[in-house]
């Protein structure tokens, strides 16, 4: 295994973060942060609890969730398309890394950032709302897992994206509205019948859902099958991901 | 003389339909400097392209220092080491965080001695620190290069090395890639720059649309194809060629003032003093003459016309 190679593109990657702290981490953070102040401690003081949790600590998980989903697309499409939009891939493609090792370098990359920033937001949310964690470590499995699945995601969107648009078009047009009807802001239980039918083909449900449940203890589905979809999920991003090597697809011709 | 590199009955189709190579062979010797010359679209990137691993081959093989480019990747890319053509680099990358992460890449350990005479013989060194997009244009190319240099790599391919930089970088480089040939780089460079060829290379291997059509070591190259001229200055103006010259292989200048008589300068006789002594009879007096040879631009381009 190429160690070394791995080691530089993680490295890399994260001293681009590093870089740009703003955009990277204190932007969501930030963002975040006004969803607290006006949806937990401002409107949320004046809403009915949702299952025994005050609405302020209900939205948490979701609002993590909804960070994490974004910046690990955002990170690891960037992060495989800039090379591609500068020209210098021609340096990863000709250098003696495999697939799983160029994989592990982005992907992890991402994923590491995400993670921080989840942490970073949950440290955060503390400051305006009182919450707890049920099941710690089902927590941390949850961001780190989420982290990996969208980190494989993005970096599919940045393998396909040949343009700035393309690169922006699923997290925007796609990931955002799904995570804002998968349950951030509220329980599917408070959905009319019908569509709390039509929200389970929402794949977001399940990870919103599963995230929630290592806080409060409560979910909208099964928690086993809200990690198995979000497994199901890692495991089709990351065929996808051989596939893309195996062809050369928008990378070799 | 040992081959680094064996190209065997190499051939790409793109996805268009458009045939880049056709059954291409071809063995660099090591420790030389190849030259691949061609125009536009001829193949040069392509192949190049497919040997470093930028380009799926559609049939055919490729060895590097003896090992398959596609069953033992890692080994074969080791070994090489890319320029390309096009100024591609990560802009806000400082010079010193690029070549390590290029020498990581590599899968080589930091050896910042190492980097650092890399940095110095490319006259870099001052700029480590310096972001790349604050770099001039010829300081960028150096820093391609010493990424490419960065792993230190047995194969150097450097694509257009010297394009759109100035005459006194350009002879700066060719002192560098002789110095890297004398640490026994072996260096295959496409040029479009005939006299870069005639200057640096010790092999030229021509291309054109896609076929592989002559390799050949330079001089022997310029030996046999090359021709020499002669050329007569008159003291009197001629309005035509004289009938008794017509077959002598001689053309007469627009303003009849020259007269230029070609000839294969390897050949048992040249013809030259028959032709003066002809000159002589016929009452043609000349007041200079001078010779020139044909340079690897003209052998490169009667090739490329003659296909």
């Amino acid at each position: 295994m190429n160690v070394h190679a791995i080691r530089a593109i993680y490295g890399f990657e994260l001293a681009r973060t590093w870089r740009t702290l703003f955009q990277s981490i204190a932007s969501p953070v930030l963002s975040t942060s006004l969803y607290f102040i006006v949806f937990g401690a401002a409107i949320g003081s004046r809403m009915a609890h949702i299952d025994g949790v005050s609405y302020g600590a209900f939205i948490v998980p979701g609002l993590i969730m909804l960070s994490i989903l974004t910046e690990s697309i955002s990170n690891a499409s960037f992060g495989i398309y800039m090379p591609k939009y500068s020209g210098t891939i021609y340096e990863l493609l000709s250098a003696p890394i495999s697939t799983p090792e160029i994989v592990i370098g982005y992907v992890g990359a991402a994923a590491t950032k995400s993670v921080i920033l989840g942490t970073i937001i949950l440290v955060t949310a503390r400051v305006f709302v009182v919450f707890s964690i049920a099941h710690p470590l089902w927590m941390a499995a949850s961001l780190i897992l989420t982290s990996v699945t969208f980190s494989f995601f993005g970096f599919i969107i940045g393998v396909w994206a040949d343009g700035w648009e393309k690169l922006q078009i699923i997290p925007l047009m796609i990931v955002t509205p799904l995570t804002f009807l998968g349950g951030s802001f509220y329980s599917i239980s408070m959905l009319p019948p019908l569509w709390q039918k039509v929200a389970l083909f929402n794949p977001v449900v399940y990870l919103v859902s599963g995230f929630r449940w290592s806080f409060y203890g409560i979910s909208d589905v099964n928690i086993v099958l809200s990690f198995g979809m979000t497994l199901v999920f890692l495991l089709l991003c990351v065929v996808a991901v051989q596939v893309i090597f195996r062809t050369g697809y928008k990378l070799k011709a | 003389m040992q081959s680094i590199i064996q190209v065997s009955h190499l051939t790409k189709t793109y996805a268009g339909g458009f045939q880049a190579l056709k059954s291409v062979d071809l063995e660099i010797h090591q420790g030389e400097i190849f030259a691949l010359l061609g125009p536009n679209g001829a193949g040069k990137t392509t192949l190049i392209s497919i040997i470093c691993g930028i380009v799926n081959p559609t049939r055919g093989q490729v060895l590097a220092d003896g090992h398959d480019i596609i069953r033992d990747f890692r080994a074969a890319r080791a070994t090489i080491g890319l320029v390309p053509q096009e100024l591609t680099t990560d802009a806000f990358e400082s010079v010193w965080d690029t070549v390590n992460f290029s020498r990581g890449l590599f899968g080589k350990p930091a050896d910042a001695a190492y980097l650092e005479r890399v940095l110095k013989d490319l006259s870099l060194w001052e700029k480590r620190s310096s972001k790349i997009l604050t770099l001039s244009g010829g300081m960028k190319r150096r820093v391609m290069i010493a990424k490419a240099l960065s792993h230190e790599p047995r194969i150097l391919f450097l694509d257009e090395p010297t394009a759109g930089v100035d005459v006194e970088l350009r002879r700066a480089m060719w002192d560098m890639v002789r110095s890297l040939r004398e640490s026994g780089v072996t260096i295959i460079l496409t040029t479009h720059y005939i006299e870069e060829a005639q200057e640096m290379a010790d092999r030229i291997g021509v291309i054109s649309k896609g076929e592989l059509i002559l390799v050949e070591e330079k001089t022997a190259l310029m030996r046999k194809l090359g021709r020499k001229k002669l050329t007569l200055q008159l003291r009197s103006p001629l309005t035509q060629l004289p009938a008794e010259l017509t077959d002598s292989h001689l053309e007469l200048s627009g303003d009849g003032l020259e007269l230029v008589y070609s000839y294969d300068s390897q050949g048992q006789r040249t013809g030259i003093t028959t032709l003066l002594r002809r000159l002589a009879e016929l009452g043609i007096v000349f007041k200079d003459l001078q010779t020139s040879e044909s340079s690897l631009e003209d052998i490169f381009v009667s090739l490329v016309r003659s296909r």
